[in-house]
C-alpha cells in the first residue's frame, strides 16, 4: 500500500497498475480534471503538479510532470493540483496575477503554468527573469508567446511565500512524516505486476535478485515514455527515491560522490560550486520538471546515445559505483557504455554512487548545440577536460554526445590534440581526426555533416572561450 | 518590458460607456487558472462510456492486401470496431471537395491514414487493441517531393493564374534583374489540446456530440452524412478549445465521426481523443511551399515586374488548399505595388497527410517569397533593406492596385512604418550594429524592419455571414450565443462586450454559452481572423433588436415616444429623472408579451471576386503592421536569438486592447516558431519523424525576446466594421517574417552586405550554419549574390 496526501486528504491505494501515472490517477479515478494532458511525455507541461515533502524541517516544494510520474512514488508525499490552490473562495496570488496579466488564453496550459509558479513561490528564491524561465521553460504555451505570464510571475516578486499552505504546513508536515514513520516504504500491486520503494540499499539489492524482470525506477522520466507512447506494461518497478543511502552528495578535495536518487535539481548548486560549465550544462538539461524528477544515475544507466551528462562524465573520467546482492564494484566510465542502450552494469544490479574528480589543473568546455535552447535534446553536446602547461595541451579527454550509437570519447581527436598548442592552427589535425573517431548519422534533429561540422567547431570555441581576454560574448547563450 | 498604449476613443461611433475598448480580462480566465474550465476530455462521461482509439497506415501510399483484426476484436475490453463497410452514409467526408475517405479498406494515399477504429472499456484498453491489428500492404513508392509533384503536373486541384500588365516586357526591359527559389516549411499546429470528440446517442437517431472544432456547423453536416441522418437530428456543442490556429477547422471532424459511428453501433457513449503521438502524425498541418521568382527592377531597387509562383505542398487531398493557395497568391505581393505581375499558384499533390488551414491560411507563405525578393533587391543595389522596402510600398499616385485588382484603400502602411522606424531606433541601431559586428569574431547581429498587409475576408464569399442568438430572462439577465468558437483568442469576452455595449448593461449581466448548431444554424468556420467582424456584428444586430423592443414597450407604457427611451447604466430611462432598471424594463416587456429573445444576422458589405477572371474585391479591408527584429546569431554553430522586437500593430478602432495585444504577442512569437525551430521532416518512406514535442520544438518561454514592445496603431477602421474594430487573429503571425530577414541580414554582414543568403525555412540552426558557410565562401570569391 502507498499513503499520499492528496491536497489534505489522505489516500491509500493498494491495488492499482505499477505505471499508473499520477496524471491518469487524477483525471480516472479522482475525477479531477483541471490538469491536463497535453503530450503524455514530458515534453509540454500541461500536467503540471506540486508534491511536498519534508525536507530538513520545512516542506520542499517541486514541479513534476504528472504525465511521466508513477503514482506509487508519491507515497509519505503531499500532491497538489490547481484545484488546490483556491482558498475560501479566493484565488491564489499566483492564480490571480495571471487573470490580472491576461496570461492565459485558450487556457489548457493554464493549470500546468500555475503549478510551475506556485512552485516558484513557494521555493523562496529571488522572483526575476531568470528565474522566471528557469521555472518555465517546461510549460508550452502556444497562444500568448509568453510575455504576459512572464509579467504574471513579475508581478509576484517580493512578495513571500505566505499564502494559505503556510497555515496548514506545519501540520501537513507532521502528517508526512507520521506516515513515514508508520509505514516506511510503499508497494502497489496489479496482480502479478508490482511496485517497490525500499528505503535502504540492502533491501533494494535484495528486490532486484527476487525479481529478475525488475526495472529500476529513479526520477523515471524516461522509463514511464515506454509505458504512455509504447503502451508497455512493466511487470515490477523498483522505486530508488527513497533509498536512504542514494540520497546523500558527498564532496571531497579531488572528487564528489553523487548518490544513485539525487536528481538533477539537487545536484545543481553543487556542481555550480565545482564544476560550473556542467552546472550550466544542467540548466539546459530538459526542465525544471524533468530535473526535479531525472538523476544524473538515470542517465548512464540509461545509455542513450544523445543524454546530456555522459559526455561530461566521460571528459572527467568519472567512475561508476554499482552494486548487485552484496557485491560492490568501481566501473570506469569509458567501459560503462558497451552498446546502443547498453550498459556494463550486472544483473540484479544497481548504481550507487558516482565519481566525479575534480582536478585544478584542468580546465572543463561543455557546448550542448540543439534547435531550441531551452529542453530540447541535444543535436551535439561535446565536454573537453583539457590540461594546458605552458600553451600546450598535455592531457586531453573529449567526451561526445550525438555523434555515435553510445556517448563516446573521441580518442584519435585527443592523441591528435596532445602536445599541439592549444590555438586555432594546434586543433587543426585534432579537428580532421573527429572523422576518424566519428561517422554520426541524419536523424530528425540534425544531419551527420551538421554534427560533424559542429563537433569541429566546438573545438575551436573551446580555444576562444579559453583565451578570450576581451571578454568577448562567444555563445548567444552569453549575450543577451 | 510592457509597453501598452490604451486606444484614445474619437470618431463618428464613438460608444457612450466604455465597455468596448476596455482591457477586460477573458471571460473564463478565472476558470483557466483554477482547473474549472471544460473542455472536451474533461466533461464528465455518462455511464457506460466507451473509448476509442484509431488505427492507421504505416505506409505512405499503396494498398492494404490483408486486413486482419481478429486480435483487435478479441483485444480486452473491446466492445465494438468500426470498418470501412460498417458506414452506413457517406464514407468520404472531404469538406469541400472530395478526397479524404473516414477509413479505408482499400487504397492507402498516406502514413498515418484511418483504416479503423475501436471502442473499448477504457482508452488504454482501446490503444493496446489498436496495436493487435494485422495489416499486410502492398506498398508503392510514395510522392514526396513538391518539386517533383510541380514536374509531374501531380496536382490536387487545377492551377490559378493572375495577372496585371505585362510582366515579360518589364522584366525585359529592367535595368537590373534576379530569380530565386525559396522553400517554405509547413507547421504542426500544437494546440495544447489534441483532437477530441464525445457522442452521446439520443432519440430518433439522433446524436449529442461535443467537439474541439472551430467548426461546429460542419461537424453536424459530416457527422449528419456518415451516420445517414439528416442534419436536424445531430446537434454539435462547443464550449472552448485548447487552441485550435486552423488545425480544428476541417481536422476536428473524422474523430466526431468516428465516436458518432461507433456511439451509433454501440447505443453508448463514445469518446474519442486523440494523444499527441496519433495526433502528430495522423492530421494535417500547414502547407509546406515552393516559391520562385523572377524580377525587374531600377537601379535604386524599385520593382518594375515580377513573375511569381506559389507552389503549396497539399498532402494527399484537396481539403482547404484551393483557398490556401489562394490566399497565398493574394498576399506574394504583400505591401508591395508591383506594376506589371503575374502570379500561378498550384497544389501539388503529395503522399502525406491532407495540408490544413493554420494562421494566416497560406499568407504567410505568399508573402515569403516578395519578402525574400526585398533583402536580395536590397543586396544587389547595395541599399538598406529597409529602404527599398519603403520605396516599393503601395502608395503614390497610380501606384495602388493589387495583383487581383482590388485598390488598396485607406493605406496605413507608409505612416505606421516611419512611426515604427523612428520608435525603434532603426537607424541607431543599424549603425550600432555594424560597428559591434566588426569587432565580434563569432557572434553577428542582424536587423530587419517587415510589414504586414493581410486581406480580411474569407476569399469565398459565402462564409462571410454570421448569426446570434439572444434571449433576455425576466430577471435582467442576458443569454448570449453566437455562430463563433471560442479557443483562446478572446472572441467571447470580444462579443460580451459589444453586447453589453449595444445595451448598456454591465458585461457580468451577460452569460455566454457554449456554441451550439441548435442556437445558432448554419454557421461559418470561426477561421480568416473574422470571428469577432462578423459574430460580433450578428449579435450586436440581435442586441439592437431586443434593444427596440422594450425601448417600443416602456415609450408606449410611460407614454413617451421612442426617442425619449435611452439606456444607460444597467437602467432603461424614459426620462432624464425617471428609470427602470434593467431587470424591470425587462419584466415590463414580458408581462407585455413582448418577445425578449431574439436572432441577429450579418452578411459582410461590398465584397467580391471573380476566379475566371482572377479580379475583384475579395477583402473588405487590411489589417496591417510592421515589425523590427534584431537577433544575434552564432558563426560556428549557427545557433541564434531573437533579442530585441519592435512592433506597431493596426487593430482598426481596439475592442480589447489586452486581447489584440495578446492576438499579436502570440501571433508573433508563433510565426517565429514557423520560421525558426519548428522543423517537420519525413522519412523516406513518407512517415513523419518530427512526430513529438520531444523532436518537434515551438517556442519555449527563453525564446520570448527579452526586450519585446508592442503597440496599437490607434485608427478607426474606415470601412463600417464593428465599433470600427479590426480583424486581429492571423496578420501579426507574419510580422515574424522579420526575424527570418533579421537572420539573413546578420549572415548577410559576413559579406559586407553584399551576399544575399539563401536560408530556407525554418531556419534551423543548421541552415543558418549551412548559409554562414555558403555566404563565407561566396563573399571569398568576391562575388555578389
Amino acid at each position: 500500500m502507498i499513503r499520499f496526501l492528496l491536497n489534505d486528504r489522505l489516500v491509500s491505494v493498494e491495488e492499482c497498475s505499477p505505471s499508473l501515472t499520477i496524471l491518469e490517477y487524477l483525471r480516472t479515478t479522482e475525477v479531477q480534471r483541471g490538469t491536463k494532458e497535453g503530450c503524455a511525455s514530458g515534453d509540454c507541461g500541461a500536467c503540471t503538479v506540486v508534491v511536498a515533502e519534508p525536507d530538513g524541517d520545512q516542506l520542499r516544494y517541486t514541479s513534476l510532470n504528472s504525465c511521466i510520474t508513477f503514482v506509487g512514488t508519491l507515497h509519505g508525499k503531499q500532491l497538489l493540483t490547481v484545484e488546490h490552490l483556491e482558498s475560501a473562495g479566493e484565488l491564489h496570488p499566483v492564480q490571480q496575477a495571471m487573470v490580472d496579466w491576461h496570461g492565459s488564453q485558450c487556457g489548457f496550459c493554464t493549470p500546468g503554468f500555475i503549478m510551475s509558479m506556485f512552485a516558484l513561490y513557494k521555493s523562496g528564491d529571488a522572483v526575476n527573469r531568470a528565474s522566471i524561465e528557469r521555472a518555465l521553460a517546461g510549460n508550452l504555451c502556444r497562444c500568448t508567446g509568453y510575455r504576459p505570464i512572464i509579467d504574471a510571475a513579475l508581478s509576484l516578486a517580493g512578495k513571500g511565500a505566505e499564502d494559505c499552505f503556510s497555515e496548514r504546513e506545519v501540520d501537513i508536515y507532521a502528517r508526512l512524516q507520521k506516515i513515514r514513520e508508520e509505514w516506511p516504504s510503499g508497494s502497489l500491486k496489479q496482480g502479478d505486476r508490482l511496485f517497490f520503494s525500499p528505503t535502504n540499499s540492502d533491501e533494494l539489492a535484495a528486490l532486484l535478485q527476487s525479481h529478475d524482470s525488475a526495472q529500476l525506477v529513479a526520477g523515471g522520466t524516461d522509463l514511464a515514455l515506454g509505458v504512455t507512447q509504447q503502451l508497455k506494461q512493466p511487470g515490477v518497478l523498483i522505486y530508488t527515491g527513497l533509498v536512504k543511502e542514494l540520497t546523500d552528495i558527498e564532496v571531497y578535495d579531488d572528487h564528489l560522490l553523487v548518490g544513485g536518487g539525487v536528481s538533477y535539481a539537487r545536484l545543481e548548486p553543487v556542481l555550480e560550486a565545482h564544476l560550473p560549465a556542467f552546472s550550466q550544462l544542467l540548466e539546459r538539461l530538459g526542465s525544471l520538471q524533468i530535473r526535479n524528477q531525472g538523476t544524473l544515475a538515470g542517465n548512464v544507466a540509461n545509455a542513450s546515445p544523445i543524454g546530456d551528462t555522459p559526455p561530461v562524465l566521460l571528459a572527467l573520467a568519472a567512475r561508476v559505483h554499482v552494486r548487485s546482492g552484496n557485491r560492490c564494484e568501481v566501473i570506469d566510465i569509458d567501459q560503462f557504455f558497451t552498446g546502443y542502450r547498453q550498459t556494463a552494469l550486472p544483473d540484479a544490479g544497481f548504481i550507487e554512487q558516482i565519481e566525479i574528480p575534480l582536478k585544478a589543473d584542468y580546465r572543463l568546455h561543455v557546448f550542448k548545440v540543439s534547435k531550441r535552447l531551452d529542453d530540447d535534446i541535444s543535436a551535439v553536446c561535446a565536454a573537453f577536460s583539457l590540461k594546458v602547461e605552458a600553451g600546450i595541451v598535455t592531457d586531453a579527454r573529449l567526451g561526445f554526445g550525438g555523434m555515435a550509437a553510445t556517448p563516446a570519447r573521441a580518442l584519435k581527436a585527443e592523441q591528435a590534440l596532445i602536445g599541439q598548442r592549444f590555438d586555432e592552427a594546434g586543433i587543426a589535425a585534432a579537428q580532421a581526426a573527429l572523422e576518424n573517431d566519428f561517422s554520426p548519422i541524419d536523424d530528425v534533429r540534425a544531419t551527420g555533416s551538421y554534427r560533424m561540422q559542429v563537433a569541429r567547431n566546438l573545438l575551436l570555441r573551446a580555444v576562444l572561450e579559453q583565451n578570450n581576454d576581451q571578454a568577448e560574448p562567444l555563445e548567444v547563450v552569453q549575450y543577451a | 518590458m510592457r509597453n501598452l498604449k490604451l486606444v484614445p476613443k474619437s470618431g463618428p461611433d464613438t460608444p457612450a460607456s466604455t465597455v468596448t475598448g476596455s482591457a477586460r480580462k477573458h471571460e473564463s480566465s478565472d476558470k483557466h487558472v483554477s482547473g474549472r474550465a471544460t473542455y472536451v476530455d474533461d466533461i464528465v462521461e455518462p455511464l457506460g462510456t466507451l473509448y476509442a482509439a484509431c488505427g492507421y497506415s504505416t505506409i505512405a501510399k499503396g494498398h492494404i492486401r490483408r486486413l486482419d483484426l481478429s486480435g483487435v476484436y478479441a483485444s480486452e475490453g473491446v466492445i465494438a470496431v468500426l470498418e470501412v463497410d460498417d458506414i452506413p452514409g457517406h464514407v468520404d467526408i472531404g469538406p469541400v471537395f472530395p478526397g479524404d475517405p473516414l477509413l479505408t479498406s482499400d487504397e492507402i494515399k498516406y502514413a498515418g491514414q484511418p483504416i479503423f477504429a475501436v471502442a473499448a472499456q477504457s482508452e488504454i484498453q482501446a490503444r493496446r487493441a489498436v496495436q493487435k491489428a494485422v495489416i499486410e500492404y502492398e506498398s508503392r513508392e510514395p510522392m514526396l517531393d513538391v518539386t517533383r509533384a510541380l514536374r509531374e503536373r501531380s496536382f490536387v486541384r487545377p492551377s490559378h493564374h493572375m495577372q496585371r500588365g505585362d510582366h515579360k516586357s518589364a522584366i525585359e526591359q529592367a535595368p537590373l534583374t534576379l530569380s530565386a527559389e525559396q522553400h517554405v516549411g509547413g507547421q504542426e499546429h500544437f494546440y495544447l489540446e489534441g483532437q477530441a470528440a464525445l457522442a452521446i446517442p439520443a432519440e430518433d437517431g439522433g446524436m449529442l456530440v461535443y467537439s474541439s472544432t472551430q467548426h461546429p456547423s460542419e461537424v453536424q453536416k459530416v457527422v449528419a452524412e456518415v451516420l445517414n441522418v439528416p442534419a436536424n437530428r445531430i446537434t454539435v456543442d462547443m464550449r472552448r478549445m485548447g487552441g485550435g490556429f486552423g488545425g480544428k477547422e476541417s481536422q476536428g471532424a473524422p474523430w466526431a465521426c468516428m465516436a458518432a459511428l461507433l456511439a451509433s453501433k454501440t447505443g453508448r457513449a463514445v469518446k474519442m481523443r486523440l494523444p499527441r503521438c496519433d495526433d502528430m502524425p495522423m492530421t494535417g498541418k500547414r502547407h509546406p511551399f515552393y516559391n520562385q521568382y523572377q524580377i525587374g527592377f531600377d537601379l535604386q531597387g524599385r520593382l518594375l515586374g515580377a513573375q511569381i509562383s506559389v507552389t503549396g505542398d497539399c498532402g494527399h487531398s484537396p481539403d482547404l488548399s484551393d483557398a490556401i493557395v489562394d490566399r497565398a497568391m493574394f498576399h506574394a505581393d504583400n505591401a508591395y505595388f508591383i506594376p506589371d505581375v503575374s502570379i500561378d499558384g498550384h497544389r501539388c499533390m503529395t503522399n502525406t497527410v491532407s495540408h490544413t488551414a493554420f494562421r494566416g491560411f497560406g499568407g504567410p507563405q505568399g508573402m515569403m517569397i516578395i519578402e525574400r525578393a526585398m533583402d536580395d533587391i536590397a543586396r544587389v543595389v547595395g541599399r538598406d533593406p529597409l529602404d527599398v522596402r519603403k520605396l516599393n510600398l503601395y502608395g503614390g499616385a497610380g501606384r495602388d492596385m493589387t495583383p487581383y485588382h482590388q485598390q488598396v484603400e485607406h493605406n496605413l502602411l507608409p505612416e505606421l512604418i516611419n512611426q515604427l522606424e523612428e520608435s525603434s531606433n532603426y537607424r541607431t541601431r543599424r549603425a550600432e550594429i555594424a560597428e559591434w559586428n566588426s569587432n565580434s569574431r563569432v557572434l553577428k547581429r542582424g536587423l530587419a524592419l517587415t510589414p504586414v498587409k493581410f486581406g480580411i475576408s474569407f476569399t469565398l464569399q459565402h462564409l462571410n455571414q454570421a448569426g446570434a442568438l439572444v434571449h433576455i430572462y425576466t430577471d435582467g439577465s442576458i443569454q448570449l450565443n453566437h455562430g463563433g468558437t471560442e479557443m483562446g483568442q478572446g472572441l467571447h469576452t470580444k462579443v460580451i462586450q459589444i453586447v453589453a455595449e449595444a445595451l448598456s448593461v454591465s458585461p457580468e449581466a451577460i452569460q455566454i454559452t457554449a456554441t451550439r448548431t441548435d442556437k445558432v444554424p448554419n454557421t461559418s468556420p470561426t477561421a480568416a481572423s473574422s470571428g469577432t467582424d462578423l459574430n460580433g456584428q450578428a449579435a450586436r444586430d440581435a442586441a439592437l433588436t431586443l434593444k427596440k423592443r422594450i425601448s417600443e414597450c416602456v415609450a408606449e407604457q410611460k407614454g413617451v415616444s421612442i426617442e425619449q427611451v435611452r439606456f444607460e447604466s444597467d437602467r432603461v430611462f424614459w426620462s432624464d429623472a425617471d428609470s427602470f432598471s434593467f431587470a424591470e424594463a425587462a419584466q415590463l416587456a414580458y408581462v407585455n408579451r413582448v418577445s425578449l429573445s431574439a436572432t441577429g444576422y450579418y452578411r459582410t458589405p461590398k465584397i467580391w471576386y471573380d476566379r475566371e477572371q482572377a479580379k475583384g474585391r475579395p477583402f473588405f479591408y487590411f489589417a496591417n503592421g510592421a515589425a523590427v527584429s534584431e537577433v544575434v546569431i552564432d558563426t560556428l554553430t549557427g545557433e541564434y536569438r531573437v533579442l530585441a522586437v519592435d512592433i506597431l500593430h493596426d487593430v482598426g478602432r481596439s475592442l480589447n486592447p489586452a486581447v489584440d495585444l495578446g492576438q499579436i504577442e502570440g501571433g508573433f512569437i508563433q510565426g517565429m516558431g514557423w520560421l525558426t525551430t519548428e522543423e517537420l521532416k519525413w522519412n523516406a518512406e513518407g512517415q513523419l519523424i518530427s512526430n513529438s514535442p520531444a523532436n518537434y520544438k515551438i517556442p519555449a518561454i527563453s525564446d520570448t525576446p527579452p526586450r519585446f514592445n508592442v503597440n496599437l496603431f490607434t485608427r478607426d477602421n474606415e470601412e463600417e466594421t464593428v465599433y470600427r474594430s479590426k480583424a486581429v487573429g492571423e496578420p501579426p503571425f507574419m510580422l515574424a517574417i522579420s526575424v527570418w530577414s533579421a537572420l539573413r541580414d546578420a549572415i548577410s554582414s559576413l559579406s559586407s552586405y553584399r551576399v544575399s543568403p539563401a536560408l530556407d525555412t525554418p531556419a534551423t540552426p543548421e541552415r543558418v550554419l549551412k548559409a554562414v558557410m555558403e555566404t563565407r565562401e561566396k563573399a571569398a570569391q568576391g562575388g555578389a549574390q
